[in-house]
């Protein structure tokens, strides 16, 4: 492709990408990322594959059940592209650990199914200045967007903080069509090469959002936010914090 | 009381004259208005501001879900 050439091959070669989650978003984005060639993956996954995965989190397989996601997405991502280092991190993103590993990656894409840790991102990719994709699935919808700290709409612009408790629908009534968390996983992972390639527009200060029952993408301009608390003109939020955990959320990445 | 019209979340809407953005949230039938972000012509409104602001003719209303994953359903 044009666009690409055996330059860009090489530098996305030569490029870093973080996954936060390999669950339902984190899958699929790992799997085209793998199949691109980008160099080094690194993956943060506290968690064991379990059969209620299986549904949506593509990169884990039936005979998988049991194993560490990050060992179960290693050895998927070097099946596709033996050429790709696989760096894992078994262990849950917090305020303490995640700016260390952020800064090492030249993107990030959240994977994180939870609200505290989307903030946690949001903040740790703002400080560490490391442009990150951000998406969400829900049911039949989902949606995207992509940051580049200190330049573009961040999360919080648009939604300050996380959701009160008890007011989020209980994680088993919510649900989330799988084939739906791979459109969206895919979509992380195109932004993602587009940047390290500097091709097309990114969705910045643009939040994409799909409606699979409808088959509706939408696009949503979003300008920066001049009341947003971590990037607005007076910020107050001028270190990462771990927020307060909803109610329905039992497992954090 | 006159009509407005608004649009909002892409589509047409028809509303009263003076309806505040916490109003248009109940009639809209937004999912958990507590939750919902609201971008009113390109900015962002804060959450405070929703009972006190009336909307005008020819406003862009968005309105912005927290979307965060989910258990799977089969």
């Amino acid at each position: 492709m044009e666009e690409v050439g055996g330059s860009g091959q090489k530098k996305l070669l030569s490029s870093k990408v973080l996954i936060i989650g390999t669950g339902g978003l984190g899958s699929p984005a790992a799997l085209y990322l793998a199949a691109a060639g980008v160099g080094t993956i690194g993956i943060i996954d506290n968690d064991r594959v379990d059969l209620t995965n299986l549904q949506r989190q593509i990169i884990h397989h039936t005979d998988d059940i049991g194993k560490e996601k990050v060992n179960s997405a290693r050895d998927k991502i070097r099946a596709i592209n033996p050429d790709v280092t696989v760096q894992t991190y078994k262990t849950r993103a917090t305020s303490k650990n995640i700016s260390e590993i952020i800064r090492r990656y030249d993107f990030v894409i959240d994977g994180t199914d939870n609200f505290p840790a989307k903030f946690l991102v949001n903040d740790a990719c703002y400080f560490e200045q490391v442009p990150f994709s951000h998406a969400g699935v829900l049911r039949f919808f989902g949606q995207l967007m992509t940051i580049l700290p200190g330049e573009s709409t961040c999360y919080r612009c648009v939604f300050h903080s996380p959701p009160p408790a008890g007011v989020v629908p209980s994680c088993s009534q919510a649900g989330v069509l799988g084939a739906l968390a791979g459109v969206i996983g895919s979509l992380q992972a195109t932004e993602a090469i587009k940047y390290l390639l500097g091709a097309g527009d990114l969705l910045t200060n643009t939040l994409l959002t799909y409606d699979a029952l409808k088959m509706e993408f939408r696009k949503i301009r979003l300008n920066r936010n001049p009341n947003c608390p971590l990037c607005g003109r007076n910020p107050q939020i001028t270190e990462l914090r771990d927020e307060q955990q909803s109610v329905c959320d039992s497992k954090t990445k | 009381m006159s009509i407005r019209q608004l649009i909002v979340n892409g589509n047409d809407v028809k509303c009263d004259d003076g309806l505040t953005v916490s109003q248009l949230l109940i009639d809209q039938k937004a999912k958990m208005p507590e939750m919902v972000s609201v971008e009113l012509n390109g900015q962002i409104l804060r959450r405070n501001d929703f009972a006190t602001t009336a909307l005008k003719e020819e406003d862009g209303v968005e309105f912005l879900y927290f979307m965060g994953g989910g258990r799977g359903i089969n």
